[in-house]
């Protein structure tokens, strides 16, 4: 029999966790807030500031469904009983503006099901479509131009002069400034909205690819010069693949910004997609379709990132799987 | 270090009439790489002051120095990754100008590129100098054979041990048939067993292989061990304090580690770069710190 291992510490500094109890560390990162949002929801005793009014009794301005405040209730209750009429009752509620998850997963699933309430609206799916849409052109745009800029910033000192004092400077405007000369410009329909992307994410696109092929170790290019490459054999066989890496990396956490941009640009011009959505939603106050577009916003972007990280692994053949600990079998 | 360092000594400079006749056929050859009065200066800095040596065909020749001695530096020079302050560079005669295929390099660091496979690595340098795939592919299998890592040809570099990463690393280098393999302290990073096994690769490659070899090295049982002449620098500024022909009969093994030829080199590289005095000249004194009558001696 083997020796049992010794078991690892719970707070090793700087020591990988072992992967299934990562599996289950990263379960509870998502189970942990929605056992503390199902406790707010469903334990009386935790939070439920207000009563629903089940049963009005003898007050007149009392509706079944109504939200009052704990306070007023037991005033008007105090009121009846004087008056000798018949006590209203409720039971303990939170706020209209946090629904329970049990709420939000049927909102969830209705928002697909049910056709929108005034018959121009979007369906959440349409909404989320044009959101998506948007996105793309925005950052196709961005990237189209930022990541061979990055790239020859990051090679040739001439490009790096020549751009990257200019971006660092634009890049400290926020992206929304230019929402209203995008809309003078662009019109008020999704142009300046990719625009607003494309404004968000080309500058930082073009610093940090710029960074990331600075970071590239120098002695492959030398390597690759005794080797007899020449410029474009040095850019397109040692800097591209050397960098590609990390490159698709910067590209899934740029990705991440342009998506937090999303909902500041479909303000702009005629408001529409998701952000539209939300905003109808909130405006006939019903927050638990609120809160399933919001999560549905985080679904879609964590499962997209979590495809990325997946696909580089078959993109990426050389990248070991299992990291720099893999022992390789000496001769 | 060496068990027989107090044998009666020999004059390193002492050949036999075999290894004597060696250098003669040596002097004969062409001369491959010309050094002459190099120099290099960053900023306020002499790194190199002026060094002159000459290379012939099939020669191994190490150079050795302490750390600070400019040997990399000398090396990057002959590379062309670096250029001259002053003096003169010729492979076969013309002047070196940036680097090229005809001095191939093997790096201390692991150079090969992470992203390709240890054939499309040694194929690198035959398709950047023009040849076909197939051409290509072709050679590049006899130059994996030749290291004997046919079956590893699809692996990636970092499936591959230090020791055969830098088997890869020689025969992609020499793939190119280059004139000179520059060497920059190419076993620095192994560990002692894998490193004597690729100092006896690196000698069988040498003797089957039509190729020049200039090799970096800190280590003096490795200078003695794989080269015909030992180029031995000072520092501040870097600079040529002697050039040893090496007494050692070839074909070298690990036993001559304890000939006396072996020993006399040895013991000149020696005193060369660590000069009498220089060592004890900054002795530090550690105060004790256990009690008396506990001692270790």
């Amino acid at each position: 029999m083997q020796p049992k291992a010794a078991k690892k510490p719970w707070f090793a500094p700087f020591e990988p966790v072992s992967p299934g109890a990562g599996r289950w560390l990263a379960l509870g990162s998502f189970l942990i807030p929605l056992a503390v949002w199902c406790a707010v929801s469903y334990l009386p005793f935790v939070w439920h500031p207000l009563v629903k009014i089940t049963d009005p009794g003898g007050v007149a301005y009392f509706q079944p469904g109504t939200l009052v405040e704990k306070a007023t209730f037991a005033l008007e209750n105090s009121r009846m009983r004087e008056r000798g009429l018949a006590q209203a009752e409720g039971v303990p509620a939170n706020p209209v503006f946090l629904p329970s998850p049990g709420e939000v997963a049927v909102a969830l699933y209705r928002s697909f099901t049910t056709p929108p309430r005034r018959s121009g609206d979007k369906w959440l799916h349409e909404s989320l479509w044009h959101s998506i849409q948007i996105i793309f052109w925005g950052f196709l745009w961005s990237s189209l131009f930022g990541v061979p800029l990055g790239i020859l910033s990051g090679v040739f000192g001439v490009f790096s002069k020549l751009t990257e004092p200019a971006v660092d400077f634009v890049r400290y405007m926020p992206a929304p400034a230019f929402g209203a000369l995008a809309v003078a410009v662009l019109g008020i329909y999704d142009a300046p909205k990719i625009a607003i992307i494309f404004i968000g994410t080309f500058f930082q696109q073009v610093l940090v690819i710029a960074n990331t092929t600075r970071k590239l170790d120098p002695a492959l290019i030398e390597a690759a010069q005794t080797l007899g490459a020449r410029r474009p054999g040095i850019l397109f066989k040692v800097v591209l693949p050397g960098i590609s890496v990390d490159l698709y990396n910067d590209m899934r956490i740029l990705l991440g910004w342009a998506w937090t941009y999303l909902i500041v640009a479909e303000y702009i011009g005629a408001s529409s997609g998701i952000t539209f959505f939300i905003n109808q939603q909130a405006k006939y106050r019903i927050y638990d379709n609120v809160f399933a577009a919001i999560l549905i916003i985080g679904l879609i972007g964590f499962t997209t990132d979590r495809f990325l990280a997946w696909f580089g692994g078959f993109l990426f053949p050389w990248k070991s799987r299992t990291g720099p600990a893999a022992k390789p079998a000496d001769a | 270090m060496n068990p027989a360092m107090d044998a009666p000594e020999l004059d390193y400079r002492r050949q036999s009439p075999g290894v004597a006749a060696r250098f003669g056929r040596l002097r004969q050859r062409p001369v491959i790489l010309s050094v002459r009065g190099l120099g290099r200066v960053f900023g306020g800095h002499t790194a190199i002051g002026d060094i002159s040596f000459e290379v012939h065909r099939r020669e191994f020749l190490c150079v050795l120095g302490a750390s600070g001695c400019g040997k990399s530096t000398l090396i990057r020079l002959v590379a062309g990754l670096d250029t001259p302050s002053s003096g003169a560079i010729l492979l076969d005669g013309k002047p070196v100008a940036g680097p090229g295929p005809d001095r191939g390099m093997v790096f201390q660091g692991y150079t090969l590129f992470p992203w390709l496979t240890v054939k499309k690595n040694v194929m690198f340098g035959l398709r950047m100098c023009g040849k076909s795939p197939t051409e290509a592919e072709c050679e590049a299998r006899e130059w994996i054979a030749l290291v004997g890592l046919s079956k590893f040809e699809n692996a990636y570099p970092h499936q591959l041990s230090g020791g055969m990463k830098q088997r890869v690393a020689i025969a992609r280098a020499l793939a190119n048939r280059p004139r000179i393999l520059l060497m920059d302290e190419p076993f620095g990073a192994l560990d002692a067993q894998t490193r004597a096994q690729m100092q006896d690769y690196l000698l069988e490659i040498w003797r089957n292989v039509d190729v020049t070899i200039l090799f970096i090295t800190h280590d003096l049982d490795e200078a003695v061990y794989l080269s015909d002449r030992i180029l031995v620098l000072g520092a501040n500024p870097g600079h040529v304090l002697e050039v040893i022909e090496n007494p050692v009969p070839r074909p070298r093994s690990r036993d001559q580690f304890t000939a006396p030829e072996f020993l006399a080199a040895y013991r000149r590289i020696s005193e060369l770069i660590h000069p009498r005095g220089s060592a004890t000249a900054e002795k530090i004194h550690i105060p004790r710190l256990t009690k008396a009558g506990d001692d270790v001696e």
